[in-house]
């Protein structure tokens, strides 16, 4: 992704100049024509709406009633005050700071595991992939069963060796955790998936010559050859993780609306709350202009990362 | 690496990964049992996995009569295929003219698809939904589709693979007389198939799970897709009928997963190319 | 007592035979090169010496260690890969320290925050890092030492590896194709490099190549593995004066040796128009199917006179020497001759020439492609001796 120029294709070398020209000109021309139902509809989609939820961020319109003024940074100020958006930027932290890692860890722990194994390997990636291809909503409400805290098959499973479970997702304190564990159940799948590929793509030529170079353990030559040339992968795969995580919405529209108490109240959540249900379409707007914010972030530290590694060849 | 013998590491191995399959599997037995099982089954046996009345029918019939499932089924199929077409006959011209014509936008274009990869329909959505309302668009087909015609995804990927055909064989068929438009329908789509069915995966995969834009527009059944129908149907059941729940989650569930373990390989495939390339 | 011994290796894969017994001695500071077609074994035999495959059977020791059990990283043997196998995230001096860090600093040494905490550390990374600066510097790649593999050509890359093979001082040295990814003139430049170095570290060398001509101009001794098993090892001039298998002449040597089939005549005698050679009824029957072998610089061309008819299908011109490719009018065998350029002068497809050649050149092979004893008659001379 480092490379964003463009490859302008060679053009027929003619002898005369204006031959040239004109087929260039020609070439250029096509090339609109080609491209101009996507650029149309990025500027209608994209564009055009980006900047609208900007502007709309310091209004204070509201869908509903007709006209609407410029508040300037009234909506920002009153974000900061705000303790639903406070706790819900901060379960947004909690849910990603849970999801992300542990997914990836998890996924990279498995695929090396399944890597190294002969057996079994197309039914364990089938296995630990289905959930990604699963509807999330649709597999939620599995989880709202197996988690229901007296019919439930967990807790049930837990009082066989005498401990007694917690109501999962009706408690305010278990409520985030519970969520985190369907988002990582989810997640880890896909991570697996790219840690595989990631892992085929490493000559074995370099564990050879890590072996007859004296990496004796297995740690050795995870730490010499695999962890680092897993880097763009790890990378990658962290980025995505870290964004899904943060675009947390359907398990918690499906099982919790943010409750209870607010306690499994997060980012999208609260701005669908705000624009699509309170109708508040301003203030809502300069949530989701926090929430372009973060993505923005994650990607320019991406990028960062991604600039200081080689690139290999 | 392959071992021949079970030594005790891969013993171990073998049932770290097998214990792990058994957790990541546990909801879909468990989904499958309990739709098979009475009220008062599920009340009393959680953990036994057969039902002791077999009530599949029962379960099926009541999911199927709550909500029209074949609306749901269709509706999702509609929808997902709208949006795929458009996107794959809106991104393969641009990402083709970007790759291998000479134009002056190319390069700010580039810069656009970079700053378009970041922002989902979560940012756009208030303004579209505005949008919308205004044109008195919602709850319609067009609502469900139109913010998704354009993939800048598409775009990037396509072109990424695009760039790598040799200029020769764009080339060769301009020699053999073959216009941009007959270059690109004879020439590229053919040669393009894997990143097209890699791109269709992933969009059909997010566009059949996409919960946030159709619980926006859509507020009347006949255009619920399955998450949403999915949610009108708990609404309306609201007590713990979750034997009747189960079976309407295995019916919305199915047609993916069945796609999935159909064609893993293609899955599994368009998912690392699509993901490595972003 | 020799510094490297292979006993009896066997190697199968799935029931397939890769290597049938293979048994080599190497000398102290001897350059042994395993040459054979691809998928003769002798990547997998170089494999099992280094430790990264074990063989089914069989032994390896190294001076008077047995090395058959150890793992690779026990053992003080070092090798280059046809890749180069450098990691591509560290630098060429972090490469070629690689050997030397995991074995001189112990597993707490080498904790990334802790390791340098830990006593002698310090010590030991400045040894190591003065082994790597020597090193580089008599490779000639100390301007390399911050480049990373990726910002390297691949002669510097391949110097890397050599580097970072030589630089701990290993017992028995292997290479498998060091050369082949480079570009012709880099590899020829490159041999001499490569026994430049073998002679001045003084350590037996398996040297694995398919390209007879690295193995004929840099080895000692060439070992010429054919399907799974080693058929001749010997000094190249003899693996070329003097095969001992059809295989071994067959595959040494450029253009390739005519083989001409025949069968033992009553006299006990086979040859090649004029020039006969005896058999030995010892080892082989009259009428028995053999082979007959010439090189094609003895083979002699004549326009007119004696020698063997036959008709110019093409000639190739090279320079020092022109390549002759004729039919023989009475078998039909095609026979390829060498001659200089004044030889050749004025030959062309469609000529007719006469073919001659030493009968002291001729090598005879029995059907199961063993190296038959001949002696060499001049035409009728004395043909009872031969047989007798």
């Amino acid at each position: 992704m480092a490379e964003i120029v463009a490859t302008p294709s060679q053009g027929q070398t003619f002898g005369k100049v204006s031959a040239r020209s004109s087929a260039a000109r020609h070439e250029a021309r096509t090339a609109w024509l080609l491209a101009a139902p996507a650029i149309l509809l990025t500027f209608f989609f994209i564009v055009l709406p980006v900047f609208a939820v900007i502007t709309l961020g310091f209004t204070d319109f509201e869908l509903g009633y007709s006209g609407f003024q410029f508040v300037g940074a009234e909506n920002y100020l009153e974000l900061f005050g705000d303790r639903t958006f406070r706790q819900s930027l901060w379960n947004t932290f909690v849910y990603a700071a849970i999801v992300a890692p542990v997914s990836i860890f998890l996924a990279l722990g498995l695929a090396m595991l399944i890597e190294a194994e002969g057996i079994g390997r197309s039914f364990f990636r089938t296995a630990y992939f289905l959930p990604v291809a699963s509807l999330l909503v649709a597999m939620a409400t599995v989880w709202q069963y197996l988690f229901h805290p007296s019919i439930g098959p967990i807790n049930a499973m837990l009082a066989l060796v005498g401990i007694q479970g917690p109501n999962w997702l009706g408690a305010s304190s278990t409520v985030l955790y519970s969520l985190a564990i369907i988002g990582i159940w989810q997640t880890v799948g896909f991570n697996l998936v790219l840690f595989l590929a990631g892992l085929t793509a490493i000559p074995r030529d370099l564990y050879a010559a890590a072996e007859v170079d004296g990496a004796r353990s297995a740690w050795d030559r995870f730490r010499l050859v695999t962890w680092p040339m897993l880097g763009p992968t790890t990378l990658f795969v962290t980025t995505i993780s870290v964004i899904n995580a943060v675009k947390v919405f359907e398990t918690v529209k499906t099982l919790t609306e943010g409750g209870p108490n607010k306690a499994s109240e997060v980012l999208l959540f609260t701005i669908y709350q705000e624009g699509f249900v309170y109708l508040r379409v301003g203030y809502a707007s300069a949530m989701t202009v926090v929430f372009l914010a973060i993505l923005i972030v994650l990607m320019i530290v991406q990028y960062r990362i991604q600039d200081q590694q080689v690139h290999y060849t | 690496m392959t071992s021949n013998g079970f030594t005790p590491a891969r013993v171990a191995r073998l049932a770290v990964l097998s214990f792990g399959a058994l957790v990541f599997l546990a909801p879909y037995i468990f989904m499958i049992s309990t739709a098979g099982k009475a009220q008062s089954d599920i009340f009393t046996s959680s953990l036994s996995l057969i039902p002791q009345q077999w009530f599949f029918f029962e379960n099926f019939a009541k999911a199927w009569s709550r909500v029209s499932m074949t609306t749901l089924l269709f509706n999702g199929v509609l929808v997902c295929l709208l949006i795929l077409v458009f996107q794959v006959v809106v991104a393969i011209p641009c990402a083709y003219a970007m790759a291998k014509l000479k134009f002056r936008a190319a390069r700010a274009m580039m810069v656009l698809v970079m700053l378009g990869l970041l922002v989902p329909i979560h940012a756009t959505a208030l303004p579209l939904y505005v949008a919308f309302d205004r044109v008195g668009a919602l709850n319609s087909y067009v609502a469900l589709v139109a913010p998704f015609t354009i993939s800048v995804f598409g775009i990037f990927l396509f072109l990424q693979f695009f760039r790598s055909m040799p200029d020769d064989l764009i080339h060769a068929a301009r020699l053999d007389g073959m216009s941009e438009i007959g270059i690109i329908a004879r020439v590229i789509v053919p040669n393009a198939w894997p990143a097209i069915t890699a791109f269709a995966i992933f969009s059909v995969v997010a566009h059949w799970n996409d919960l946030y834009w159709p619980l926006i527009v859509v507020s009347n059944q006949a255009y619920a897709t399955p998450p949403l129908g999915l949610l009108y149907f708990r609404a309306a059941e609201a007590g713990d009928d979750y034997g009747a729940l189960m079976a309407a989650t295995l019916i919305i569930t199915f047609p993916l997963v069945a796609a999935f373990l159909l064609a893993q390989k293609r899955f599994v495939e368009g998912i690392t190319m699509t993901g490595l390339k972003g | 007592m020799s510094a490297l011994s292979l006993r009896n290796i066997e190697k199968s894969f799935g029931g397939n035979a890769i290597l049938k017994g293979v048994s080599l001695d190497a000398e102290p500071g001897e350059f042994i090169a395993l040459v054979g077609p691809s998928g003769c074994g002798k990547s997998t035999l170089l494999r099992i010496l280094a430790g990264l495959e074990t063989a089914d059977s069989g032994t390896i020791t190294v001076g008077d260690q047995d090395l058959t059990k150890l793992q690779a990283a026990a053992r003080n043997v070092a090798m280059v890969f046809q890749s180069y196998a450098l990691y591509p995230h560290l630098t060429a001096a972090q490469n070629i320290a690689v050997p030397l860090v995991m074995r001189r600093l112990t597993r707490a040494q080498r904790l990334p925050l802790l390791g340098p905490l830990m006593p002698g550390q310090r010590q030991a990374i400045a040894d190591i890092k003065r082994d790597v600066r020597d090193m580089a510097v008599s490779l000639k790649i100390d301007h390399l030492l911050d480049r990373k593999p990726g910002q390297m050509s691949g002669g510097q890359r391949q110097r890397v590896a050599l580097g970072r093979a030589m630089v701990r001082r290993p017992a028995v040295f292997l290479m498998d194709e060091p050369l082949s990814n480079l570009d012709a003139n880099l590899r020829v430049h490159a041999r001499g490099e490569i026994v430049e170095m073998h002679r001045r570290a003084g350590v037996p060398t398996v040297y694995v190549t398919h390209d007879q001509a690295e193995a004929l101009s840099m080895a000692d001794r060439v070992a010429v593995m054919i399907g799974g098993s080693l058929l001749q090892l010997a000094a190249p001039a003899v693996i070329y004066d003097d095969p001992q298998h059809v295989e071994v002449a067959k595959f040494v040597g450029q253009p390739r040796i005519n083989l001409i089939s025949q069968q033992v005549a009553a006299d006990g005698t086979v040859g090649l128009g004029e020039a006969r050679c005896g058999l030995s009824r010892i080892d082989v029957a009259v009428g028995s199917e053999v082979t007959l072998g010439i090189r094609p610089e003895f083979v002699s061309v004549s326009r007119e006179g004696r020698g063997l008819p036959a008709l110019v299908e093409r000639v190739e011109f090279l320079g020092s020497e022109i390549i002759v490719y004729s039919r023989l009018e009475q078998s039909g065998d095609t026979m390829i001759a060498k001659l200089t350029p004044a030889e050749g002068a004025g030959l062309s497809t469609g000529k007719r020439i006469h073919l001659a050649a030493a009968p002291e050149r001729l090598f005879v092979f029995a059907e199961d492609g063993r190296r038959l004893r001949s002696t060499s008659l001049i035409d009728s001379d004395v043909r009872e001796l031969a047989y007798g």
